[in-house]
């Protein structure tokens, strides 16, 4: 298995580890996962996102590489602005969700999902020949500081109290922060050259504010915050639009463009959606991912794509894909034969905290 | 007078006559995280060695709890429905899950005691 460069500080932080996108990662410290979730929510967090992959395109034609991979004008895109999109493939479905920063007239930053790497990449250079581009892997070292103390707390280390929510700056060479992340706090995601990692982490975790949170955290944190994770509430044949996520297009871009996948984004536009993605309050108890939704006859109607406790929340909570048809009727989880009312609610479960 | 017993599942079993209270342990308690909610059987159901008698929920995943021997649900901790972190902070004693009246006592001689099931956790 892979490990991150933070591993031993991990073991020594006392971790209970798992394997994750062919990662050894952590999934719970000391505190657990309760704690660790209501700890980023009142102060800051700090995750280990090594996992995830650094991708820089740079080159002549990188502005009109990017707004063939992805839907949006990158040639528009300020320098120092990151932003959310995806790649999409030929049948408009998602072939992962990103981030993807401009960091100079032809240099631009894709961060993608650890489980996607590989497919990501490949899909990246099947594209890149037909462009003046260079496309190089950064070695980086990936962290997250998220909660409402992290500004405060990586302000003493780092210049970032000037950046707004997708800000991004590269203040030193090999590292580069953006003002993001995927807990619904405000925070930053903070890449680095891996030989400086442990040194700096043990900066920021010698701060009180700041404890190590694992994976089960972040899941909790970004369901409460009603954003989609890759490979739960996300796939190759999940469109955009079922997603809910059409606000990361560009208007003009809906009906057509040259990116990969606009001719059958523009016709599953015109012609509409059968399923749609919605927030669910199941009554009681947790409902998890792949559980069968029904309606009142107990016809089937879709799934949960993701679905869990909210420590925030102090409740279950559940993104599910439903039958468009069904998703205003009374919707129940099949679990085990029991039925359990799902309560249809707006997205996110716990408001956002992002600094603008 | 009472008996404890132990499974490689992470049970354990007080045994009172024909009776037997069961929990998880406390070493298993800690690899699930806290719990937020147990889905407990009904009174009156009548378990199979190994079925999935219970659910347990944790913030991280959901967990089946498979019954150590088999016979009939007695009782169960209601206290739990409202309160499953009682199984985080005592497992093995408040936090029980459910009392049985066993059907194949001859079973029990096949589950670890306190010894076995401590070096089967170190």
């Amino acid at each position: 298995m892979k490990t991150t460069p933070f591993h031993e500080l991990h073991i020594a932080a006392n971790a209970k580890m798992g394997e994750f996108a062919g990662f050894d990662m952590p999934l719970f410290y000391s505190l657990g996962v309760m704690k660790e979730h209501l700890h980023t929510r009142q102060q800051a967090g700090l995750f280990d996102i090594s996992h995830m992959v650094h991708v820089q395109i740079s080159g002549n034609e990188t502005a009109k590489f990017i707004s063939r991979l992805c839907p949006y004008h990158a040639d528009q895109q300020t320098v120092g602005q990151a932003r959310y999109t995806y790649f999409l493939n030929d049948t408009a479905g998602i072939i992962d969700d990103l981030i993807v920063t401009r960091l100079g007239e032809n240099r631009f930053l894709i961060v993608a999902n650890a489980g996607c790497a590989e497919k990501d990449v490949a899909h990246i250079n099947t594209h890149a020949v037909q462009f003046d581009v260079a496309v190089e892997i950064l070695p980086r070292a990936f962290l997250a500081l998220q909660g409402p103390l992290a500004g405060k707390a990586l302000n003493e280390h780092l210049p970032v109290s000037e950046l707004a929510f997708l800000d991004a700056i590269e203040p030193k060479e090999g590292w580069f922060i953006s003002r993001s992340g995927y807990t619904g706090e405000d925070g930053f995601e903070i890449a680095m050259p891996p030989d400086m990692a442990v040194d700096f982490a043990n900066t920021l975790l010698s701060d009180e504010r700041v404890e190590w949170i694992g994976l089960g955290a972040r899941d909790s944190l970004r369901l409460e915050a009603g954003l989609p994770l890759y490979g739960q509430d996300l796939a190759e044949d999940i469109s955009p639009h079922e997603a809910g996520l059409l606000w990361a297009i560009p208007k003009d871009l809906r009906e057509g463009g040259d990116f990969n996948g606009a001719a059958a984004l523009a016709e599953k536009i015109a012609t509409g959606r059968t399923r749609m993605r919605v927030g669910l309050l199941p009554d009681g108890r947790p409902v998890r991912g792949a559980t069968e939704l029904k309606n009142e006859t107990g016809g089937t109607i879709g799934k949960v794509t993701s679905g869990g406790f909210g420590p925030s929340l102090n409740g279950p909570m559940a993104l599910a894909l439903v039958d468009v048809s069904a998703a205003d009727a009374p919707i129940f989880a099949d679990i085990r034969g029991k039925l359990i009312p799902m309560i249809r609610t707006k997205t996110p479960f716990v408001p956002h905290n992002y600094k603008r | 007078m009472s008996k404890i017993y132990f499974t490689d599942e992470h049970e354990w079993l007080k045994v009172e006559g024909d009776i037997a209270t069961v929990g998880i342990t406390n070493h298993a308690q800690e690899q699930l995280g806290d719990l937020v909610f147990v889905e407990l059987p009904d009174v009156g159901t009548t378990l199979e060695q190994g079925d999935d008698g219970v659910v347990v929920e944790s913030v991280k995943a959901a967990s089946d709890v498979y019954a150590p021997a088999s016979g009939e649900v007695t009782e169960v901790n209601d206290a739990l429905t409202t309160d499953a972190a009682i199984v985080n902070a005592n497992a093995e004693s408040d936090g029980w899950l459910y009392k049985m009246k066993l059907s194949d006592p001859d079973q029990l001689d096949e589950l670890l005691d306190l010894d076995g099931y401590k070096s089967l956790i170190s």
